[in-house]
């Protein structure tokens, strides 16, 4: 079933990777030392193995200063000569990474609750492979191209300090010239690069093919973030310009939301979720505990996203963005609830879910800036907001089944708009017009590509699986698996 | 009176409904059943094992009804529930000796309404 443009596909990605990741590691001497001991473990072989490595690491302590070839020996010179603030600075981001990476079985919960149970595993496995991929392009190519340094090639548009993962001795220390080292930054950008392409799972969720969503993701991951980013966080034109987007409103969420809607665009509606009068139908999630378990461990995620974003475990700003990271999720779930139940009568419990995420990136453009009322103001707006933007991209007869044109999307834009809007902490003040700029940035350039993209596919493979397979349902067109075997899951209403 | 029994798609439901609805025929009961005739089933498979399964989901419409109303309630069904392709279903037509509506203790042709 597999075509041979996939495979094809597949195969020079993975090539891609491996030269990547193969010129940083480049240590003749040591490799060869290891190799003798793998191949006849004699006493002397071992010996040599030890002299050697001994070697490298005086090397190395001895003239920190200098660069050492290729992959670093993890040595206790590196851990001598930082301090304790740089210790709790560098140990506060990995933690902060690691909630990050918590938001991914946030994401899988959340898709899969608000989808049908014949979808389960193919959401479940699209949201698997998403962090696994994310991170891995991110280290091959999308840390360069995010963080170029001062290699800037066109303009202050695109730039690329290299491919792979090559640190030198001295970003293991404070030298790195930030209060964590280079492989804690890696390791916590690149958990970021890998929310971006989930986001898009959701949207296109019940009827893309699954082998087309994992190509989207490679090259969104890989190249379009990558790049949107470091217009900002990489010291880019957008940084010159004075916009402010603290932990990825426009760089993370608006960008997977662009994403996302042009895979819905291109996909279509799922069968029966229209009427021939441009109704919509219900469809209702299968599973609301895993909707709301998902929900709960975004937002503890969410304490992390923020959190790491201050990338120092300084006491006052890490603390005052814990603070508005929390008053605007819970907002958002009150006007979420609010609008719901105003409007139709009695509060929903997936929109007001919705709401507590609309909240959550609501803030994050702004949370180390804005004041306390403004975050619980911009949380409750942006409750309010995403209810009637499900309502709207229904009218549109784009079919979002999880709402995440609505909270990533529109609540990305809003909150990145909002900086400019709401009042901030004294001394700080952020123009609308940069703010709106780079709203518009990120548009011009993550909308096209990712229409680009996606057409490409639906001419060459085809993005959507075929009327049979979607009724069929994903889990056993496309991996021949049922989530629930011992449980009849029926949908006849 | 008659009680049809029709085992049709589950996607089609909503299609039969709304035939059956047309032809002024509003009451039914539906449950879930699995079922196979010509069509054939679906590979599923488990870390390596494949197996084929054959029993495939269908629903199962139930209609109680009297005489007059037989033909347009198999006209309705077919009408919402054919699509042409193998596993569209089946119709069963079973003689009902009794209907009584238990609210009112009704029977016979009156239960059935």
């Amino acid at each position: 079933m597999r075509t041979h443009t996939t495979l094809l596909v597949y195969c020079s990605l993975a090539l891609l990777f491996m030269i990547a990741v193969a010129r940083g590691a480049d240590d003749a001497a040591l490799n060869a030392a290891i190799d003798a001991v793998g191949a006849s473990p004699s006493t002397q072989a071992k010996e040599n193995l030890n002299a050697a490595s001994a070697a490298y690491q005086a090397a190395a302590a001895a003239e920190p200063a200098e660069e050492a070839p290729g992959a670093i020996a993890i040595t206790a010179a590196a851990d001598e000569v930082t301090d304790v603030g740089f210790k709790v600075d560098n140990l506060w981001i990995a933690i902060a990474a690691m909630l990050v990476f918590m938001m991914h079985l946030g994401f899988a919960m959340v898709e899969s609750g608000l989808c049908r149970a014949k979808n389960c595993v193919n959401i479940l496995f699209k949201n698997t492979l998403t962090p696994a991929i994310g991170f891995l392009t991110f280290t091959a190519l999308g840390f360069g191209l995010m963080y170029p340094g001062d290699h800037w090639l066109l303009g202050k548009v695109v730039g690329f300090c290299g491919m792979g993962a090559a640190p030198q001795f001295k970003d293991l220390t404070a030298a790195y010239g930030a209060s964590y080292t280079y492989w804690t930054d890696l390791f916590f950008q690149g958990m970021f690069a890998a929310t971006c392409a989930t986001i898009v799972s959701g949207a296109v969720a019940e009827r893309i093919k699954v082998n087309a969503y994992l190509i989207f993701t490679v090259l969104y991951a890989m190249i379009v973030y990558p790049i949107i980013g470091s217009w900002g966080w990489g010291g880019g034109f957008l940084a010159d310009l004075g916009f402010h987007d603290f932990a990825g409103s426009t760089f993370v969420h608006s960008v997977g939301g662009w994403g996302a809607l042009a895979g819905v665009m291109l996909l279509g509606s799922r069968y029966g979720k229209y009427t021939p009068d441009g109704e919509a139908r219900l469809i209702m999630g299968h599973n609301m505990p895993m909707a709301t378990i998902g929900v709960f461990l975004l937002w503890f995620g969410w304490f992390g996203f923020n959190g790491g974003s201050a990338l120092s475990a300084g006491p006052a700003q890490l603390s005052y963005v814990l603070i508005t990271t929390m008053l605007a999720a819970s907002a958002g779930l009150v006007g979420a609830m609010l609008t719901s139940s105003l409007r139709d009568g009695k509060a929903d419990l997936s929109i007001t879910l919705n709401g507590c995420l609309a909240g959550l990136v609501g803030v994050t453009a702004g949370a180390d800036v804005v004041t306390i009322w403004s975050a619980i103001i911009i949380g409750l707006l942006a409750g309010v907001i995403v209810v009637f933007a499900v309502s709207f991209w229904d009218k549109l007869l784009l079919d979002d089944p999880v709402g995440a044109l609505s909270v990533h999307l529109v609540c990305g834009v809003f909150g990145t708009l909002a900086v400019g809007i709401f009042p901030t902490i004294p001394h700080t003040s952020f123009a609308f017009l940069p703010q709106l700029i780079g709203v518009l940035a990120a548009a011009a350039l993550a909308f096209p590509a990712a229409l680009l993209i996606f057409f490409v596919m639906k001419k060459t493979m085809g993005l959507r699986v075929t009327h049979d397979e979607e009724l069929l349902g994903l889990d056993l067109a496309e991996h021949s698996n049922e989530a629930y075997p011992d449980f009849q899951s029926f949908l006849t209403k | 009176m008659k009680l049809i029994i029709a085992y049709i798609k589950p996607e089609r439901l909503n299609a039969v409904k709304q035939e059956l609805y047309a032809r002024e025929v509003y009451k039914m009961s539906v449950t879930n059943a699995l079922g196979c005739g010509q069509q054939k089933g679906y590979a599923e498979s488990y870390r390596g094992v494949i197996s084929q399964v054959t029993l495939l989901k269908k629903v199962r419409i139930s209609i109680a009804v009297n005489d007059n109303f037989v033909d347009t309630t198999i006209e309705g069904i077919i009408a919402g529930a054919r699509t042409g392709k193998i596993g569209d279903g089946k119709i069963f037509v079973l003689p009902l000796e009794q209907c009584i509506r238990i609210r009112t203790g009704e029977t016979g042709s009156d239960a059935i309404g």
